[in-house]
């Protein structure tokens, strides 16, 4: 066996590798040429050099963006993580302890299903959905109400200042099942012991929450943060389809992944469309390194 | 995702010129390009020539023989009779039908041993850019839909077939009438492009005629006793009116065709101050949508747009606004002739869809109040590079053929370029009243190309047009930025620029 190593591995690393540098590498590296030429997808590409880059500097859209994904990247993952540890903690250790086994709230089962649920659904379909729940007259499902109450209409995708916000609400709304289930798996794992010690020495829930559920969970925080990250990097789909003309109103809900697609497929400048990709790609990557970094605290044995 | 939508005239009419440099600039060729790439270590050449393959193909595609016939009577263009031709049509509001039943079946009947290749797509980019890059591109195209090819970078590329030789044959039905006289005057013009070296050729065929204007439901008119206004003063207390019965007066779709918008305020525009405002904005001249009469117009449908709209429409696709005139929600919708055609399944019975020119916003208008917006869309190619370009051109001369339009009229109700082919033919209230109003403007008739030529300008002034009409900017404010992108785009020497 000890001679037949090298085919052997060799052997099972072929196919993947192979695979992964036509589909992953391959397209990257063309990118990242095709971001340094002028190329409108018909003929040869014009080589020229950093030309995309210094127009991408003084490119207010793209700031504009930058700057969303700035505020997507500081809410999405801290509203997100918020709400999915409280529904964690509820559903798992939050109903007190019976015969030495901490459980969750009453109906645990059933909100763990109801929370799960929007994971299931296509993200298209989510912003279709809210499409008919945001939609700004009386047939919308918020505004139907509001209507009915004799109250005006709230223009959730309309108002500039609210449209972004709109947006990252479906966001969580979406991501926060995935999340209350990797926190109860987490949960799960802490030894009930601690808190039955906690417990004993008098405890609240709260203190139990901050003190033993969040330090002992840390490993799968800096993960879900780093996840929530890079999904606040993307945000395509949904802007795409809910938001009010592409991004609207006025650039207001705008993302890099949105100019992207309308500098490439709308106005023909792939070679400006790759710039962006490549500075998408470096924000994205700096931003799970920093992270990484950043987070990195003696996690707890036990 | 683009918001355009789906209608099949959503992108009516580029035509004029293009700048040699926009791509495959002399000196830089492929090769050398990678070459320097894999010099600044950013790639391994190997990999760089297999990754070249990949998206952008090869720019040679020398060496295609193509198929010729003899001259006859029958066959002016000297078809070779059992070429092979392929035809790709893009499957939007117009379906594919009419090019399997009518266009393919004149062909055939005309050249019994040629093999007709069909193929339909949605996504004609999607289909056609590896085609085109491989150098092997299908005879004859349907370019449109929200995915089409950038036509200046076909032309820049040397793509297109000059179709001289068709406009100059003679025509199917009558062998003493070359094809450019039985087509609407303009036509040609507007598929005309500026080549690399200067030149202006026609390269494209714009099939049908398409009439913009403003739609009310003849019903709910009648019923109401109401008439369609011809001033300012009479549009105004006409909205007052409706308004007081608790419909909305005027309204478009904020979500996704803010351009049927822009299209009303420059249609506006054109009328105060005559159409060269319109050619000086197409142009990129300074200062074009600040001109006097542009700012007018914006400043009197911002007005309307904040005593007589719904602010929900912001929010809201064509497709729910239209909805809303169906259901006599709403009284005004600004849009273009396939309107009727794409609102057939909502449409009440007796609705009656009619069409009005804008109202003269003042006595010293330039345009009368009957001129009106036409222009033909719906573009057609045929490639220079491909094995049966003659074959192409003519499809190209039975689709202009009597019995070509005529069928395309029956199969999909739309007019084409072709007067004679609609001649007496029963169009369905809304085209009929459309036919009506073309006819009727005579030779006031105006268009604009500046959406098709630049599209970032196009997004720009849908943006300004929202912000505009929902009371967020002024008159001045909506110019300036649209103002400021036009500049930009002038000046930005990557865009093929264009004039008429």
């Amino acid at each position: 066996m000890r001679q037949g190593k090298y085919p052997f591995v060799i052997g099972f690393l072929a196919v993947p590798v192979t695979l992964y540098t036509v589909f992953v590498v391959s397209p990257y590296l063309q990118a990242f040429w095709l971001s340094m030429t002028e190329w409108r997808g018909i003929g040869a590409p014009r080589w020229i050099g950093f030309g995309n880059f210094e127009r991408l500097l003084s490119d207010e859209v793209f700031w504009k963006a930058v700057r969303h994904h700035g505020v997507l990247l500081l809410a999405l993952p801290l509203i997100t993580i918020a709400i999915a540890l409280f529904f964690a903690f509820m559903l798992n250790v939050g109903g007190g302890s019976r015969g030495g086994q901490r459980v969750g709230v009453r109906g645990s089962g059933f909100y763990r299903v109801v929370f799960f649920f929007p994971q299931v659904l296509a993200v298209a379909i989510i912003a279709v959905l809210f499409q008919m729940v945001y939609r700004p007259d009386e047939s919308g499902l918020i505004n139907g109400i509001l209507v009915k109450l004799g109250l005006e209409p709230v223009f959730f995708l309309i108002n500039p200042n609210l449209a972004l916000w709109s947006i990252i609400a479906v966001l969580v709304w979406q991501a926060v099942g995935f999340y209350v289930v990797l926190f109860s798996a987490g949960m799960a794992s802490i030894p009930a012991e601690i808190y039955e010690a906690a417990e004993l020495d008098g405890a609240s829930r709260v203190t139990m929450f901050f003190r033993v559920t969040i330090p002992l969970l840390w490993d799968t925080l800096q993960v879900a943060w780093v996840y929530l990250g890079i999904a606040a990097f993307d945000a395509f789909a949904i802007v795409a389809v809910l938001s009010v003309d592409s991004g609207g109103p006025d650039g207001a809900t705008t993302v890099l992944a949105m100019e992207i697609y309308r500098n490439a497929f709308v106005y023909s400048r792939y070679g400006y469309a790759s710039a962006m990709g490549v500075a998408l790609f470096f924000l994205t990557i700096t931003f799970a390194a920093l992270t990484l970094r950043v987070s990195r605290r003696e996690s707890v044995e036990y | 995702m683009s918001a355009t939508p789906d209608t099949p005239s959503a992108h009516p009419a580029p035509s004029a010129g293009t700048t040699p440099a926009e791509s495959a600039a002399p000196g830089a060729t492929r090769r050398d390009v990678l070459r320097r790439a894999a010099a600044a270590g950013l790639l391994v050449t190997p990999v760089a020539g297999l990754l070249g393959a990949c998206a952008t193909g090869g720019g040679d595609s020398g060496g295609t023989e193509q198929a010729t016939g003899e001259k006859t009577a029958q066959n002016p263009l000297g078809v070779k009779e059992d070429a092979a031709l392929e035809v790709v049509i893009f499957n939007g509001g117009y379906g594919d039908r009419y090019a399997t039943d009518v266009h393919q079946k004149l062909y055939q009947a005309a050249f019994p041993k040629a093999k007709i290749i069909h193929q339909s797509t949605q996504a004609v980019s999607t289909v056609l850019q590896p085609r085109f890059a491989s150098g092997n591109p299908p005879e004859f195209v349907n370019n449109s839909g929200e995915k089409f090819l950038d036509f200046g970078a076909l032309v820049a590329d040397g793509q297109l077939q000059d179709l001289t030789d068709l406009w100059e044959a003679p025509s199917v039905d009558d062998p003493n009438k070359k094809v450019r006289d039985t087509v609407m005057p303009g036509v040609v013009e507007q598929g005309m492009f500026n080549t690399p070296d200067g030149q202006r050729k026609p390269y494209v065929l714009y099939y049908v005629s398409t009439v913009y204007g403003i739609w009310y439901s003849g019903k709910l008119f009648r019923e109401n006793g109401w008439t369609a206004p011809t001033t300012w003063e009479q549009f105004t207390a006409l909205c007052e009116q409706i308004k007081s019965k608790g419909i909305t007066p005027f309204g478009y779709a904020g979500a996704n065709a803010a351009y049927y918008m822009w299209n009303v305020i420059l249609s506006q525009a054109a009328k105060v101050g005559g159409p060269e405002i319109l050619r000086n904005i197409d142009n990129l001249e300074p200062d074009a949508w600040k001109a006097d009469a542009v700012i007018q117009a914006a400043r009197a449908w911002a007005e309307i747009g904040k005593h007589f709209s719904d602010k929900s429409f912001e929010g809201l696709k064509h497709t729910d606004v239209q909805l809303r005139q169906n259901q006599y929600k709403l009284a005004f919708y600004p849009s273009g002739d396939w309107l009727e055609n794409e609102q057939k399944k909502d449409t009440p019975p007796g609705f009656e869809y009619q069409i009005m020119p804008m109202p003269s916003l003042t006595a010293a208008d330039k345009l009368p109040h009957g001129a009106i917006r036409a222009a033909a869309g719906e573009g057609y190619f045929v490639s220079a590079k491909s094995k049966n370009p003659r074959g192409g051109m003519e499809y190209m001369r039975q689709m202009l053929s009597k019995a070509g339009a005529r069928g395309f009229t029956e199969t999909v109700g739309a007019a084409t370029v072709v007067p004679a082919a609609s001649e007496g033919y029963q169009f369905p209230p809304g085209v009929a009243s459309s036919q009506a109003a073309l006819r009727a403007a005579g030779q006031n008739v105006f268009n604009m190309m500046f959406d098709n030529w630049y599209k970032e300008l196009d997004t720009e002034a849908r943006t300004a047009t929202n912000e505009l009409m929902f009371g967020r900017a002024s008159a001045e404010e909506w110019a300036e930025r649209i103002q400021r992108r036009a500049d930009a785009i002038k000046n930005d020497s990557s865009i093929a620029k264009f004039t008429r």
